[in-house]
């Protein structure tokens, strides 16, 4: 029997539709977009084709899309490169504690050859404080960056708020939407961004491919330099099928946001009051309400998560943990522990992420498994004191 | 990640639980780097007849938890005390390098579970065990 899959957040799997549209261009339609005849020019089409759909998943203009190798890439160019170009205005950089890594590491490399990075807290929810943004703002910041929604804890962040102070102080604001484009509403200009990351896997797209949105008129320094490619901004021969796949995954989508947003929402809120009605001594993290349709994140009591994770894998359920014990760093989550949980809270933390193949099916089902599986693990722990 | 060795004793551990007055207790680990092991052991002259664990943590953490008690059942206090943490991962058929400090925490807490035998019992505390008890013999690799 196949595995049931909860940890859309993590990675998805293409869409049979996108791999489809994929396929003509590894042989048939193979050429190098750059190139005068046709098959040069057939694939410069497919990915300007792609580029615009794109455009409109988030309510930008064709030219203002840039694609990257994922949002990884198109996080630390918006940083680097942003920080670089505008050098002589100031070298102060504010972000959140919650950020994705990617984010969190660019800063900590920009802060090691004399950027200045504030990291502002989260309150108990993972909720940033659009004042506490405006409070550390001095006359050398250059760049705000906060996430759209958070991948581990689903938390969704006034970014509309911290844009209004970020254009009141001149500031550009970049916003990691890799967990929200397609899945909840993520307008460039509803939200007032200048910079915008988006990632193709994380929406029924293939991996190795991503965009940033670049506001006209910001001023960033190029990272990938070379052959001229996208209009000079990001040098490298296009990945033509994965282009065009994430074009495909973003067509699908977008008709698709408000009824998955409600029906995830639904299917989200079952297993969430389902695992508080059968489970004693459970703590949901993230905001209640301000959340991501598809993110249920919480932390048992008395049992750690890479062990629930084995059992669940064992029992053919697919999800993930903040545990320092299944991190390649052996810390635990620096999400959860932001948000103010102690260190055997984040240990103890489970999410489940929900996506368009979810059925309320494997939602009973995890609700079946679950429990006996904290049972059995809370009978071999030593934090239980009878 | 782990072998069948390592998930078998991650699902069916051995001497899991609690023991009415253990003769000695260890407990080693943490909350902040999240594993907690817990062992308690019976002494019979200078034989551990009874040994059993608890333990929060992640596979690798219940794995060598039960393989050390299932290793050290029946032994004298010397032998139990030359159980070093490779001998535990060998006998589970290896661990993945991430997770050899498990396997460290697993035979650090069977020392302490020792320790506090002796301490409770310091007649018992022989030249050999003395010698043991002072050697730091454990390599992560």
């Amino acid at each position: 029997m196949k595995p049931i899959y909860l940890d859309y957040a993590a990675t998805t799997p293409a869409d049979p539709a996108v791999v489809q549209a994929m396929i003509p261009y590894f042989h048939d339609a193979f050429g190098n977009p750059s190139a005068i005849y046709s098959y040069g020019q057939e694939a410069k089409s497919a990915i300007e084709k792609a580029r615009s759909t794109i455009a409109s998943l988030i309510g930008a203009r064709d030219e203002e899309i840039v694609f990257t190798s994922g949002g990884t890439e198109a996080d630390n160019y918006t940083l680097k490169g942003v920080a670089f170009a505008n050098q002589k205005k100031g070298n102060h950089i504010i972000t959140s504690a919650i950020e994705h890594h990617a984010v969190l590491e660019s800063c900590k490399f920009l802060s090691k050859i004399g950027f200045k990075i504030t990291y502002v807290p989260v309150d108990k929810y993972g909720l940033v404080d659009p004042d506490q943004v405006k409070k550390a703002i001095t006359d050398k910041t250059i760049l705000i960056s906060v996430m759209h929604a958070n991948n581990e804890v689903g938390t969704i962040q006034p970014i509309a708020e911290i844009s209004r102070i970020a254009r009141e102080a001149g500031v550009y604001l970049h916003t990691d939407a890799v967990q929200t484009a397609g899945h909840i509403p993520a307008d460039v200009n509803e939200l007032g961004v200048d910079l915008l990351s988006i990632s193709a896997h994380k929406l029924y797209g293939p991996k190795g491919v991503g965009a940033l949105y670049i506001r006209k008129g910001t001023k960033l320094m190029t990272f990938m330099h070379g052959g001229g490619q996208e209009r000079g901004r990001r040098a490298s021969t296009e990945n033509v099928p994965g282009i065009v796949g994430f074009g495909q995954a973003a067509e699908l989508v977008q008709p698709e946001l408000d009824v998955e947003m409600i029906r995830l929402t639904n299917l989200r809120d079952i297993l969430i009051t389902g695992i508080l009605n059968k489970i004693d001594r459970i703590h949901l993290n993230g905001h209640p309400v301000k959340r991501l349709p598809n993110n249920v994140n919480i932390s048992v009591e008395f049992v750690e998560g890479e062990s629930m994770c084995l059992n669940m894998d064992m029992a053919g359920i697919c999800a993930s943990t903040g545990s320092a014990c299944s991190s390649a760093s052996l810390e635990a989550s620096h999400v959860l522990l932001a948000m103010g949980l102690d260190p055997v809270q984040a240990h103890g933390s489970l999410r489940f992420t929900l996506g368009k193949w979810t059925t309320e099916e494997e939602i009973n089902k995890v609700l079946e498994v679950l429990p006996r599986i904290v049972t059995k693990l809370r009978a071999m722990s030593p934090l239980v004191k009878k | 990640m782990y072998n069948a060795k390592v998930m078998d004793h991650f699902n069916n551990p051995r001497n899991v639980g609690e023991m009415d007055s253990p003769d000695g207790t260890g407990r080693v680990g943490n909350p902040v780097c999240g594993d907690i092991m817990e062992i308690y052991i019976k002494v019979e002259g200078s034989i551990i007849t009874d040994v059993k664990f608890k333990t929060f943590g992640c596979g690798a953490a219940i794995a060598t938890s039960s393989m050390v008690t299932e290793m050290v059942k029946g032994k004298s206090l010397e032998d139990a005390l030359k159980i070093s943490n490779k001998a535990v991962a060998e006998a589970l058929g290896g661990l993945p390098a991430i997770k050899m400090h498990c396997s460290v925490l697993a035979e650090e807490a069977l020392s302490s579970a020792i320790d506090d035998y002796i301490t409770k019992h310091p007649e018992k505390n022989s030249d050999a065990l003395r010698i043991l008890r002072k050697t730091p013999h454990h390599k992560e690799e």
